[in-house]
């Protein structure tokens, strides 16, 4: 059936998430929705990676704050994930390396389903071939690994462009080998960005761009700030991560000046 | 110390109900509670009637289901379905006058009953009524209201208006002589955030087949699935017909 021809695919959100935001995980139902609509895509999970404390922004709090929070506010999704293993490192990943990451953990979760279905498999085809005689096995029995893809704002394609902060080599990567999908983001063009890319032009078939009509800028920035002035955020994030932010006091004047004398890990390689 | 007990009232169609109308009411407070003269003490949500006539609108005991699932978790916003139960459209000064005229009862009710002294919270509450940028807009277009009702809803009650960042409020009210008038008795909240959850945006969504989850609480988008309630046909609802308060001649009632 139509099912065989559409390539699964998997969206990886890298990113701060201090704190997650409906804006992010708007960004998945968005990004998904997208790609189902062309025909060609299943979307089978999402991944929210926070990244590491490492990493030297000003104002992230810890690590294991970050994920908490992400995954209070994906408790009621079906489909979208949280992992804490480029939280787990010791220092800094750069994104294609987060991407290469979790492509290997696709490859070797599907060697191991091929072993273990291949039992089943052999049954189940017997059985149609009994029942379907004119029929062929409508079991798949491709490696068909679901293709990852990079999940981001127009403001991350466009800081493509900042110097020394992404290698050209990764960026490289990620649009020929990966892919992005990209969720258009107010005063960001990302069509005439990729335009005026060489690179990214080269690959564009690759870079989704998906309009986003409902303006919906939550900056976590910005949730930041009406925290630290005892604002109300309610209804910007789930309601969990609310009430976790504010059971734990999390975003103060304080916490907004970590890493304030840092040099953002990139910057120093 | 001596903060006046403040109420804001939400008309409009809730259809649906969506995070940004909620928004409303957290960002009228926070400002409010900031002008150090209120402390706001309820929020009310009147979901329009069946008899406004606007274009896709759905049946009012759905629009204030979902309202309910979706101020289930707030302590201090409720939904109130008096508008909504009336025979005919109401209007907003009408509204407010039932609102004004039920809290004023509680307080006085608590007044008499209270042996001693009012404290700092104590004082007689107010209502004023919150709305969008786009609402204030409403009050230019011809027939849609009557003058003295504008005077009343500015000037007796107040207006707290949240505008999404621009400064297009401040000019509304410029351009208007009683908007003007009044300027004292309206509160200009800006939403810093670009945050245009539209209604008419979620049911487009909807009707394609698209999500919404993360614009609207799960409850609604769980009971909008259930009830099947944003189609193409839900959309062509009063397609013909022309909005009520444009054609109602209204007696004043009191």
């Amino acid at each position: 059936m139509a099912s065989q021809e559409k390539t699964k695919v998997v969206l990886l959100a890298c990113g701060s998430f201090n704190p997650i935001t409906n804006m992010h995980l708007r960004m998945f139902e968005l990004a998904r929705d997208h790609l189902e609509d062309t025909g060609r895509y299943t979307v089978v999970k999402g991944i929210v990676s926070p990244v590491g404390d490492p990493y030297g922004k000003k104002g992230l709090v810890t690590a294991c704050g970050r994920v908490t929070m992400a995954r209070l506010a994906t408790e009621n999704s079906d489909w979208i994930t949280v992992d804490d293993w480029e939280c787990q490192q010791i220092e800094w990943v750069p994104t294609a390396k987060v991407l290469w990451h979790y492509h290997e953990e696709l490859i070797s979760n599907e060697n191991i389903n091929d072993d273990v279905d291949k039992g089943k498999r052999r049954k189940r085809r017997k059985l149609e071939q009994n029942e379907n005689a004119g029929q062929s096995s409508c079991i798949n029995t491709n490696a068909d690994t679901p293709q990852l893809k990079l999940l981001c704002g127009a403001d991350v394609l466009e800081s493509f462009d900042v110097p020394s902060l992404w290698k050209t080599d990764d960026i490289e990567e990620i649009v020929s080998h990966y892919g992005i999908v990209c969720i258009t983001r107010f005063g960001c063009d990302p069509e005439k960005f990729i335009n005026q890319s060489d690179l990214l032009y080269k690959h564009r078939k690759n870079i989704h761009v998906v309009r986003e009509w409902v303006i919906n800028e939550i900056s976590a920035t910005h949730v930041r700030r009406s925290l630290r002035r005892g604002q109300s955020v309610r209804y910007l994030l789930p309601d969990p991560v609310v009430n976790y932010i504010q059971e734990n006091n999390l975003y103060t004047a304080e916490s907004e000046r970590n890493n304030a004398d840092q040099v953002l890990a990139p910057f120093q390689r | 110390a001596g903060r006046i007990p403040l109420f804001l009232l939400a008309c409009g169609s809730f259809n649906p109900i969506t995070h940004q109308h909620m928004r409303l009411f957290e960002l009228a407070r926070d400002q409010m509670h900031q002008t150090g003269l209120y402390r706001v003490v309820g929020g009310i949500v009147s979901p329009v009637s069946n008899g406004y006539g606007k274009h896709g609108l759905v049946a009012s005991k759905h629009r204030l289901a979902m309202a309910r699932l979706a101020l289930q978790s707030s302590d201090w916003v409720t939904v109130d379905d008096w508008e909504s139960q009336q025979s005919d459209w109401t209007e907003t000064v009408v509204t407010m006058r039932y609102h004004y005229r039920r809290i004023t009862a509680q307080y006085q009710q608590r007044t008499g009953e209270r042996k001693d002294p009012p404290t700092e919270n104590s004082g007689k509450p107010l209502l004023k009524l919150l709305c969008g940028a786009d609402f204030m807009e409403t009050f230019k277009v011809s027939g849609l209201w009557r003058d003295d009702h504008i005077e009343e809803v500015v000037g007796r009650f107040g207006l707290v208006c949240v505008s999404r960042g621009t400064l297009q409020t401040d000019r509304t009210v410029h351009e208007s002589d009683v908007l003007s008038r009044h300027r004292r008795n309206i509160f200009l909240v800006r939403e810093w955030v670009q945050n245009e959850i539209s209604a008419t945006e979620v049911r487009r969504a909807l009707r394609r087949g698209y999500s919404v989850k993360y614009l609207l609480p799960d409850s609604v988008i769980d009971y909008i699935k259930e009830n099947n309630l944003y189609t193409q046909d839900s959309e062509m609802k009063n397609k013909e017909i022309k909005l009520r308060p444009l054609n109602k001649q209204t007696i004043l009632q009191d």
